[in-house]
This record gives structure tokens, sequence and C-alpha cells, in this order.
């Protein structure tokens, strides 16, 4: 049942071998070693698995690797540039706007596909934009101010 | 496939387990200067469940080193699960060892590294671990200063040291750091010192805002949780499961999993799994067995556990009696009853409870998402057979605890299943799983009698509390008469809860504290004063009446009667040691009953701070994590059959219901530190009713005050 299944993924043109059903989210994960994904729910309610694709986040545990075929996927490890945060990691870094860390990479792509699509949201999108994004730890207050300082800091150009 | 590195990369070190063993740590870790202490109290120990004390290591159970290259390390059990001690306990020990933050690093969690330690619960690491560390830190020094005074030919009275470097007070150029004496040094020391209570205010380090010392790793995703981590020939298992507790195995099919390719089924009793590298697979197999259950279930849900709680046959404790409950009574021109009803509530850390076991040769290695490495390691030695120094717990970052994974079943059944299948054994449950097994916060009725005066002073206090823990019960205001009356689980008696119950974040004081401060509101509003005010006049702690100053303040608050039509809420209460105010208002729509929380204003007293900065953000997560319990979490069940399994029907807060959050922390450096990473979680039951009985006279006793009920409350008004 494999098959051979292309997409850009970080950057990369990546080819592998397999079943196309399986869930993005455990390809990633697991054939493709990128862990930062993470696993919260596995039914699309908690977003902690946020990829982007072609540029909008998505949950990789809704998708089966043949939806990504011939897209460009980027993962929370693709979204630094040369040993630099991307401007988003950074606002969260300067924010402290994570506690066990675990819903981050989660947040973290979804904010960023919400400045992607609107580099300039008012603090009211922001949360709108996240609403469906997890946090048990209660790092929400500073999430959205990070993302208000990287919405600044992108747009001063990066 | 990639094998990131593990952590601790070497699970088959030919050592012996060396949690009791001074000589085996040193042996391990290579030369530098040790020093041993002690921060557990023992006696701490009887308060614990059984399955989570063990005879522990009397001589001590922390230590740091001073490694020959001058680096330092702490090693802990305890572990880092979002609170933020990595940083706020790595601060205290560059502050009293003189040393840049920076070279500090923490080892965690990990029992062949670390002394035993009971598990990290209960606001205690900061409270109780950080100033034995800090004792064990300056004996350190003194140590160093003895070899630097040696080396030096200075006398130690002349000595100084800054950044790591002693050196001669008179002659600065004259100076040798830690490194350069503990090159060669094999130097063991043990602290006995009771740690003395500091001077807080000459502290540098300690006491001022610092980032976490983890940030940079969660961002990029490069943290290491047990789920992320990868071995050679590593399996994922999914085990088979009851839909209810109690329910019992009859028959089991598993030749449709069996049919999937590359599905190894494993069967051990009861305890069925499904095996396969790809965790689709396991996913799709498990639900292909066919299994029958026998169920005895106990004749309780959601809605009548109440009235069952109320009507068991109970064991009676009465826990405090002070004056008379008759005179108080009598002393009172109005008497107000009431009776509160809270439910059970799921811990719902992001991440699920997780393990990867290995077995190599006869040591069984576990890394785990625990808050009891130390625990875990023991449920190992018993369910499984293991000897003590044949398991080895490391634990990685952990994605969320809350009490709710000092459990660790899962670790007990990835190391079964690496033991009968000789591979590396992945267990992730799934959401579902995690809700099912967790161990809930559990349910509990409150039922308070109480009285004021004429002269809107409380006189009576009767307080009965049925199933919940006592945590957070004392009446706190100044009251002659005061009964407080526990009701628990009577051991003839059939079992109150039909699963697992546990600590949930500043445990039972959520309940306490909303049906305390929810009287006192309903007391104040019927005598006809402020409700803040009423609070002041019958209090008479200063460190309580301090914080209710802050919080007003803060707030910008405005006195007036309730109901006054404007949403407002405020509460206080005490909780590991920190006195915690809070003052909120919100928003009620009547047409739906939504609440919305618009804006908290918190002021804590918990003594030092030692980090400013993660005070601040236990705060707000505080606060935001009790929007939960106020406005939507509630665990649903018919007999042992969990019905809410998963974040749509078990609602926690999202971002838009998140109020704009301002928090003070009272400045008490001169006073030891408490625990900050609970108490501000206390408030919240009561800011919602009473701020709801504020903006519209009608009063909510069932918790979570969803929609549905505050409709319900407002026709009754
Ligand atoms: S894991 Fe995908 S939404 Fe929760
Ligand atoms: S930081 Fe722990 S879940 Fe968000």
């Amino acid at each position: 049942m494999e098959q051979k299944i292309s997409f850009t993924l970080n950057g990369k043109k990546t080819e592998i071998q397999v079943d196309p059903a399986a869930t993005l989210l455990w390809v990633l994960r697991n054939k493709l070693g990128l862990t930062g994904t993470k696993f919260g729910c596995g039914t699309g309610f908690c977003g902690a698995c946020t990829v982007l694709i072609n540029k909008e986040a998505v949950r990789s545990c809704q998708l089966s690797v043949s939806d990504v075929a011939g897209k460009e996927i980027i993962t929370i490890e693709g979204l630094g540039r040369n040993g630099k945060l991307h401007p988003v990691q950074q606002a969260f870094v300067d924010h402290e706007a994570l506690q066990c860390g675990y819903c981050t990479p989660g947040m973290i792509m979804t904010a960023t596909g919400l400045l992607l699509s609107n580099p300039s949201p008012t603090r009211q999108e922001i949360i709108d934009g996240l609403d469906g994004n997890l946090c048990r730890c209660g790092a929400h207050v500073r999430i959205v101010d990070a993302v208000e300082t990287a919405a600044k800091s992108m747009k001063g150009g990066k | 496939m990639k094998n990131p590195d593990l952590s601790n990369p070497s699970p088959a070190n030919p050592l012996e387990k060396s949690g009791l063993k001074r000589r085996s740590f040193i042996k391990l870790l290579g030369g530098g200067i040790f020093i041993f202490f002690q921060p557990w109290n023992p006696a701490d120990l009887l308060s614990l469940p059984a399955d989570q004390r063990r005879s522990l290591t009397k001589e001590y159970n922390a230590f740091l080193q001073i490694a020959e290259d001058g680096t330092i390390k702490c090693f802990t059990g305890k572990i880092e699960m979002g609170q933020g001690i990595i940083t706020s306990l790595a601060m205290m020990m560059a502050e009293e060892l003189n040393v840049p933050y920076e070279r500090i690093s923490m080892v965690m969690g990990d029992t062949d590294l670390c002394p035993y330690d009971a598990g990290t619960w209960g606001s205690q690491s900061v409270q109780t671990f950080g100033p034995a560390m800090m004792a064990a830190a300056a004996e350190a020094r003194a140590v160093l200063t003895d070899l630097a005074s040696a080396r030096l030919g200075v006398p130690v009275t002349e000595m100084d040291v800054k950044d790591g470097v002693v050196f001669d007070t008179k002659n600065p150029a004259k100076k040798i750091s830690y490194g350069q004496l503990a090159k060669g040094k094999k130097i063991e020391k043990r602290v006995d010192v009771t740690p003395k209570l500091e001077d807080y205010t000459k502290f540098t380090i300690v006491g001022k805002p610092m980032m976490r010392k983890d940030s940079r790793l969660k961002v990029t995703g490069e943290a290491k949780y047990a789920g992320d981590l990868r071995l050679p020939g590593m399996v994922y298992a999914r085990i088979l499961r009851p839909q209810s507790h109690g329910a019992k195995l009859k028959s089991a099919d598993v030749s449709g999993a069996e049919k999937i390719p590359g599905i190894q089924v494993v069967r051990d009793g009861d305890f069925i799994a499904v095996l396969s590298e790809d965790r689709d697979t396991v996913d799709q197999a498990v639900v292909r067995i066919k299994a029958e259950y026998t169920f005895d279930e106990l004749p309780v849900n959601d809605t009548n556990l109440y009235d069952r709680m109320v009507g068991a046959n109970s064991r009676v404790e009465v826990a405090e009696s002070l004056g008379d409950m008759e005179a108080g009574a009598k002393a009172s021109d109005k008497i107000f009853e009431s009776e509160f009803h809270d439910p059970y509530l799921a811990h719902a850390a992001i991440e699920t409870h997780t393990a990867l076991a290995n077995l190599e040769g006869d040591k069984m290695t576990v890394w785990a998402s625990t808050q009891s490495p130390f625990g875990l390691q023991d449920s190992i030695v018993r369910e499984l057979g293991f000897p003590v120094n044949k398991v080895r717990v490391i634990t990685p970052f952990v994605g969320g605890g809350f009490g709710g994974k000092a459990p660790h079943q899962q670790g007990v059944e990835a190391a079964r299943l690496a033991k009968l299948v000789k591979k590396p054994v992945m267990v992730v449950w799934s959401r579902e799983e995690e809700f099912f097994y967790d161990t809930f916060r559990p349910a509990a009725v409150v039922r308070v009698r109480s009285g004021i005066d004429k002269a809107r002073m409380i006189k009576l206090w009767d307080y009965r509390l049925f199933y919940g823990g006592s945590r957070g019960s004392d009446a706190i205001y100044d009251v002659p008469n005061v009964k407080r009356t526990f009701f628990e689980q009577n051991m003839d008696s059939a079992p109150i809860h039909p699963f697992g119950t546990g600590a949930w974040r500043a445990p039972s004081n959520n309940t306490n504290t909303w049906a305390r401060e929810t009287q006192i509101d309903i007391m104040a509003s019927a005598a006809g004063i402020d409700p803040l005010e009423f609070r002041l006049k019958n209090l008479k702690d200063e460190r309580m009446i301090a914080c209710l100053k802050a919080a007003a303040d803060k707030f910008g608050y405005v006195p007036a009667k309730s109901p006054g039509g404007r949403g407002i809420g405020v509460a206080c209460g005490t909780d590991a040691g920190s006195w915690v105010a809070l003052i909120a208002e919100l928003r009620v729509d009547k047409s739906t009953g939504h609440v919305q929380v618009i804006r908290v204003a918190c002021a804590q007293d918990m003594g030092l701070s030692v980090n400013p900065q993660g005070s601040l953000l236990q705060i707000e997560g505080c606060i935001i994590m009790s929007l939960g319990y106020a406005l939507g979490e509630e665990v649903m069940f018919e007999g042992g059959n969990v019905r809410t399994r998963g974040f749509d029907s078990y609602l926690i807060p999202h971002f838009s219901w998140v109020p704009k959050i301002d928090a003070v922390i009272l400045d008490r450096k001169d006073k030891p530190p408490k625990g900050g990473g609970e108490p501000a979680i206390i408030t919240m039951g009561a800011l919602v009713s009473n701020g709801i009985f504020d903006a519209t006279g009608a009063r909510l006793f069932r918790m979570p005050m969803t929609p549905e009920r505050v409709l319900e409350a407002l026709k009754m008004v």
C-alpha cells in the first residue's frame, strides 16, 4: 500500500515511501524525526499538532500524508533561520509566553499562520485566531502579548 | 529513522543503582566537592499515599557538586513541569555561592543520578527544598573558602567571593577560582544544620526577575518530552481498556487485530496490548479487539452523587471546635444556611501520560512524564519484580502535571510490555485514556451554617465538608464559635468515588474557598454593607487584610452594596502558607446565561518571592486555570463510565475566556518564601458566584457556572 509522496518540508524537497493514509502528525514525528510538533488529542481539539501548509496553519493530526503531496510544509523546527529565532519564537521567549511548553510549538505555528494572513491583527483578532488552541498552564495573556510584539517586529522588516 | 540524542544516553550504566549509596554517586560523577543535604522533613512522608511512601534514605536526599571544571550542579529528584523551579532553584544556589546564574545546572528526576525524592507537588519545592539547598550552598562556599585560605595563605576572614572566584580583600589580585580549588579533589560534606532564616534583603540574584532557563528549547521544538524520545527498534503500544471502571474482562477476540500487517498482540492475563512501529497502526488495531465485560457498577452518576454523599454512612471527624455552636447561634441576629455542590475535575494536561521503556540486559530504564520518578521506580519494582537497583526512571521535560502525573500507571505499562517483548516500548495515552484514567479532583458537598450579629460581626461558623479535602477549609475570619466537621469514606461502606481521585492544583482549596467566600458574600449582602468592608471588619489576620487592600487598590475598587448591578466579586483565602485576595469584574448575558470575566486584580503575599517574574507567571496561570473550574469543567459519568473523554465535552479555558489580569506580589523580602505556584487559583469560584450575584441578584451553588445553570438561577430571582 505504501507509495512515494513528495512535498517541501522546511524548505527542503522531501520524498518518502509511506502509506498515503498515514496521519501527517505521526509521519512528521516518527518517519521524519520532527518531534517538535506535538500530540495532544488526535481529534482536532487542542492545536498542539499545528503546522503550516502552504502558509496556512493546519492541524496535522487531522490530515493524511497524501493531503500534503506537492505542498509546502513548515514545522516548528523550520521556522528559525540560520540559528536565529523567528520573530514569533523570539517574542515567546521575551514575553515568557510558556510554562510547560507543550502547547508552545502549536501556538507559535498558529500565530505565525495568523500573521501571514493578517500582518496587523487587533488584539481581539489574535484572541479569535488562537481560540482553538488549548494551553492548560494558563500562558494565554503572555501568548497574546507575544503575538502583538511579533506582529510589530515583523512589520519592521525582519 | 532518526534517533535524536537522549538526554541521558547511559541506561546501561554498569554502576549499581546509586539512589542510596553516596559512594556510587561520586563514582558516577567524578571528582570535585560534594555537599549532601536533607531538605525533606521525614514527617511529611506520612501525609503521602501509601504507594508513594518508601523507606527513604535518612541521611540526605539531594546534593550539590562543584565539579573539577568549576561547573556547579544540584542533583534532586524533583522535576520541572512548567512551574519554573529549574530556574528559581538555580537562582537560589547562584545567590549563595556567589557565582553567575548561568553556571548552575539542575539535574532533576533521574533515579540513578539523584537521591530519593517523594515527588514534586504541593508548592513545596521552593518553600522547603530551597532554604535547605541554600544552606548546603553556604556550606560549599565555606569549604571552598577554607581551601582557598590554605592555598593562598590568607585568613578566611579576609577573603570574599565574586563570580565564583575567591580573593583576598586586601589584595584582590590574590585569587583562585572554584574550579581550580575543586580540581583533583574528592571532598564530601554533609550539612546537618537546619536552614536558618536568611536575611533575604541582601540578595542580589534571588528576588530579581529572571527569565526562565528553558524557553529557547521550548520555542524551537528542541525540548524533549517523553514522547519525543526514540530508540532503535522502538514500538508503540495501545492497551485494551474497559469502557468503565469496575468492568471485568470476560472474553476477548484479538483475531481482527492480528490480521493487520505489522501488529504484534501481547496478552498477559487481562492485560492485552497491540504493538507496532507505527502509531496509526496500533490505533487501528486496538479498536479491532472484540472484548466482552461484566459490569458491577456503583449506582451513582454526575447528578445523584451529591445526595449520595450527604446520605452516606460516613466517617465523621470534628477537625476544629472553637467556642460553642449554640452560643454562636444565640449571639447571631441572622443565620444563613447554604449547600454547595462541586463536581469532579480532570487535570487535562496537554501532554498525555507518556513513557518509553527499554530493557537492556537485566536493567529496565523508563523515560516518563511523571511527577514522581521514584514512585514509578517503586511501582515497577513492586508490580514487575525488578530489584530496585535494576530500575532507572528518567524524567525529561513534563508537559504539565497539576497533580495528575503523580500517578504513573503508563510507566508501569511500558515497562511491563518492554519486559514481555524485549523491545523498547512507547506508551502514549490517547486523550480518552487520559480522561478515563485520570485521578479526578474529588467532588464534594459543603454545608455552611453561619450567623452575624447586629454589629455585622460573624458569630457562628458551622462548616461541614463531605468528601472534599481539608486544605483551605479554615474559617480565616475572626469568629468566636467555629466548628469544622469532615465526612469521609467509611471503610465499611460502599466507595463514594467510582474512580480514582487525587490532588488537583491546590487540592480541595478551590472547593473550600468557593464555599466560604460565597457564604461571606451572602452575609455581607444581608448585612447591607460592601463585601470588601464586611471582610475587613471580620478579619484579624494582618497579612490577609493587606492583600485585600492591595487588591482593591490595584482594581480601583469603589465600595458598594451587593447586588449593585456592576458584576464585581471579591474573594480571598490562604494556601500553601501564602495569602491571596482577588477582585473581579464580570458581565452576565441575561439572555444566554454566558458569563465573561472582564478583569481581575490579584494581590499575593508569599513571603519572599525568589523569582518575581516566575511568580507572576504562576499567578496568571492560576487565575486562567481557575476560570475552567468556575465556568466550564465538569466530569460527567454514569457509574464507572467516564463520559467526558475529550476537549469537546470537557471545557478548559480558551483564549476568549481570559480577562485582563493585574497582579501584584506584596513586597515581603523579610519573610521566608512560601508556595506561590497555587494560591491564586483558589478564589475564582467565589469571584464568579459573587460577581453574578452582584450583577443580577442570582446566586449559584453548583459549579461550574455554565450558561444553563446561570439561566436557571436567573429564573429564581
Ligand atoms: S493533536 Fe491535533 S488538535 Fe490536538
Ligand atoms: S504552557 Fe503548558 S500547556 Fe501551554
